[in-house]
């Protein structure tokens, strides 16, 4: 923990007017770098698997890399790697992978767990997936599969036709077995809360452990929608057969967003261009998701905290409803649009234009009269508010430790935003602005999404009249894309945008063929769920559930 | 008993058992349009297990159960618009001894199937599965995946499937009414094919990985024990 209370000395050694000067980083690490490799977004140092923690906590405390967005492992014919992507949460452009080779058959690497708080379960799912063994972490045990699996799923060796056994016991009756701790009178008591229970949004298991009202140790289990989203995504072609997946990662809709993230990593890596058109209508399109996802946040959020499905879940259904109906006449699809391509889009805005675009204005010119009716029943009520002001307080300097983004970070004061920071699409052309708010509480982060709101919207409004007065010839969706794309081999490239939940990152190597190597994603639910323990140890257990709803935690994004 | 009663035959003109019950100017409430309807006999003549089985489908208790995506689209079929409220399926319950209906919304993964058969199991009978979207009927778009269980008839019976990826609100809301319709005639669901049991670690058939595993697990504990060679 004294590692992140320290200031950095000199955040900008390494730093030059056009970006990072790796040399100077080099020499800042002296002679640890055994090697360099050039990614496509940033550069990578080779480093000994025993000098992790030096390596990062010198990048951490004197380079200033705050932020190490994933953490990706993966099986080599000659070695294993895991592959630290770091970056600054000041400025993300500026990243560094450092990468860590260990031998094939003692895959022993230092864990990064007491430098970056987030490493934590990262390096557990590296352990999990790819069987790479980190020396020093805190609690390696497995977090997606479970604790009885045979073999690591992602490694070359696994056959994935042997029986496995899955006991139930983790699942225990909680009056059974309800004192632990030591002695006879230890007055704490263990309480399941899922996997199947209507606060935790979907199926995730937390462990909590109780001294009367009081959350006394809390361990989220997750795992229980590990649906392999990364195997199936290596076992796809880069053109087509990937692109139906990011849609089912944050389904709440984010699909637009997931898709994005793909398409920016795919298109990066096999340079692909994307005409300007195609840009405003991704832009719009992944907007109208954005604000989808939010709408449902809110609405789960307000049935997290007032129980059953009352009038704030079914306002918000009936503005998704409205969102839905625009992005099916737009993708054909209420839920899974499958609308992005490399290189553009799959088709243009319905016929007729300007009936469409109509219908998008009308959405957006409402939105502020609706919010208002959000603001009404639930941020201005006084019982909401008791519930949410200064609880599941989380401290800027523990977000950041934890790889916290999105509306999580922005709660907590922390100014990053990828749309800005990072551009990509057509946000930088348009106007509009990245919320944050200072009270690191749940109804901080409720606020940003409110807002947030509001912000698409905005955006939104843009798009569509820059696509009413688009010239009509210049309309292109798709740049030229080979049927077959094979990016050239042992090009790597990790590349992240601002999806609903924060920072969605996909790193991909290619092989040669038209099929990824290793394609990983790095979810920001699972970094943002992470922080559940430190919001809510101490505290009373109905603020727990509070929590968990104003993190927004998506379980098919957290496991994938 | 005695003499001076009269009996019915008696009187000047004959009149139904009916009209001597009421009188003059009692309205005709057994003239009502329901007594067309069921012809001469104010009674219905029906199987108690045919009224029991009409009941059972006219209301349904949900379980509030949501897996993956396609809880997504059951979330809006339960909400504003297209409100399954309507159907006589209500408002989802949380606790599954409270509910009949257990929709299966999603992609069901080897950590979660023992728990879900669980969750199955607590519900009281009689009880009925609808399997939502493609990963309840083979896994779907995940079905190569090395965790994922190819449909949610491994391991609990289903009834009544919705197709879809996931399916509309319109579709499940389709097979809400095509099951009370198959609950009213007292269909029952099919017969499982190859179901993946609870059972205790000891009851297991000794090979190399329950050896193997034998000291992680207590012989007591109930395991699902997954043979992905026989999968479809
Ligand atoms: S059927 Fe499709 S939408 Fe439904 S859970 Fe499976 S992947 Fe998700």
């Amino acid at each position: 923990m004294s590692l992140q209370d320290r200031t950095p000395v000199e955040p900008d050694v390494g730093v030059d007017e056009d970006g990072l000067d790796y040399d100077e980083l080099e020499a800042l690490l002296d002679g640890r770098v055994l090697d360099r490799e050039d990614h496509v977004n940033a550069e990578g140092f080779v480093i000994r698997p025993d000098e992790v923690q030096q390596v990062l906590s010198t990048l951490k405390e004197e380079a200033g890399f705050d932020h190490c967005s994933a953490v990706t492992a993966q099986e080599y014919d000659d070695r294993f790697e895991s592959i630290y992507h770091l970056k600054k949460f000041e400025d993300p452009t500026q990243e560094l992978s450092v990468i860590v080779p260990t031998s094939k058959d003692n895959p022993v690497s230092e864990s990064a767990a007491p430098v970056y708080d987030t490493a934590d379960w990262h390096e557990r799912e590296a352990y999990d997936l790819v069987g790479i063994n980190y020396e020093g972490h805190p609690d390696l045990r497995r977090i997606l599969l479970p604790e009885t699996w045979q073999g690591h799923p992602l490694s070359e060796r696994y056959n994935q036709t042997q029986p496995q056994v899955v006991p139930l016991r983790e699942h225990a009756n909680p009056l059974e077995e309800d004192h632990r701790g030591d002695g006879e009178d230890a007055d704490t008591m263990f309480v399941n809360i899922g996997p199947h229970h209507p606060a935790t949004h979907g199926v995730l298991h937390v462990k909590t452990v109780l001294d009367g009202e009081q959350i006394v140790d809390l361990d989220p289990d997750i795992g229980y929608l590990h649906r392999c989203e990364e195997q199936m995504c290596e076992q796809g072609t880069y053109r087509h057969q990937i692109m139906p997946y990011p849609d089912r990662w944050d389904y709440t809709p984010g699909g637009l967003l997931n898709e994005w993230a793909y398409a920016r990593a795919a298109e990066d890596l096999a340079d692909i261009d994307v005409p300007e058109y195609a840009q405003v209508l991704r832009t719009m399109s992944a907007e109208l998701t954005r604000i989808a996802a939010h709408m449902l946040a809110v609405g789960t959020f307000g049935l997290d905290l007032y129980g059953d499905f009352t009038v704030i879940f079914m306002y918000a259904i009936r503005d998704r409803e409205v969102v839905q109906n625009l992005l099916e006449d737009l993708t054909g699809q209420r839920l899974m649009f499958n609308y992005f391509r490399l290189g553009g889009v799959a088709w243009d805005l319905p016929e007729p234009r300007e009936e469409y675009l109509d219908k998008v204005r009308e959405f957006t010119a409402d939105i502020p009269d609706r919010l208002e009716e959000y603001h009404n029943l639930i941020s201005g009520n006084e019982i909401f508010q008791m519930r949410c002001v200064d609880t599941g307080i989380l401290p800027p300097e523990t977000a950041k430790s934890y790889g916290a983004t999105g509306p999580v970070a922005r709660g907590s004061g922390i100014d990053y935003d990828l749309r800005r920071d990072d551009p990509y699409g057509y946000y930088d052309e348009l106007d509009w602005d990245v919320i944050t708010e200072d009270g690191c509480d749940n109804y901080a982060r409720l606020l940003v999404r409110l807002k947030e709101v509001e912000e698409s919207a905005k955006i939104i409004r843009q798009c569509a009249d820059l696509l009413s007065e688009w010239p009509e010839d210049d309309r292109t969706i798709q740049s030229n894309v080979p049927r077959t794309l094979r990016p050239d081999p042992d090009k790597e490239i990790y590349r992240a945008v601002e999806g609903a939940k924060g920072e969605l990152g996909i790193y991909i190597r290619s092989d040669g063929t038209d099929k990824p190597a290793r394609f990983k994603i790095r979810s920001p639910c699972f970094s943002n769920l992470q922080t559940l323990p430190v919001m809510s140890e101490g505290e009373y257990i109905p603020d727990m559930v509070a929590s968990l709803g104003s993190l927004d935690i998506v379980l098919g994004e957290v496991d994938r | 008993m005695s003499s001076d009663h009269t009996s019915p035959a008696d009187s000047t003109e004959t009149k139904s058992t009916r009209e001597a019950r009421m009188g003059e100017g009692v309205d005709d409430r057994f003239n009502s349009r329901l007594r067309e309807a069921f012809g001469s006999s104010p009674f219905i003549l029906t199987k108690f297990d045919q009224f029991m089985n009409w009941v059972r489908g006219s209301s349904m208790f949900m379980l509030q159960f949501g897996i993956a995506c396609c809880s997504i689209e059951m979330m809006h079929t339960y909400a504003v618009k297209h409100d399954l409220d309507r159907f006589h399926a209500g408002v989802p319950r949380a606790s599954p001894r409270q509910a009949d209906v257990m929709i299966v919304p999603g992609t069901i993964v080897s950590k979660f199937a023992p728990r879900m058969k669980r969750v199955y199991d607590q519900v009281p009978e009689p009880k009925f599965v609808i399997g939502m979207g493609s990963c309840t009927i083979s896994g779907g778009p995940f079905q190569e995946g090395y965790n994922v269980l190819k449909g949610a008839e491994e391991v609990i019976p289903v009834d009544i499937h919705v197709p879809g990826c996931p399916p509309r609100p319109e579709a499940l809301v389709y097979g809400v009414a095509k099951l009370q319709e198959r609950i009213a005639n007292g269909e029952s669901s099919p017969v499982v094919v190859k179901p993946y049991e609870l059972e205790e670690f000891g009851d297991l058939e000794d090979d190399e990985l329950v050896e193997h595993l034998a000291d992680q697990i207590d012989a007591e504990d109930l395991v699902m024990r997954y043979n992905w060679v026989d999968s479809p």
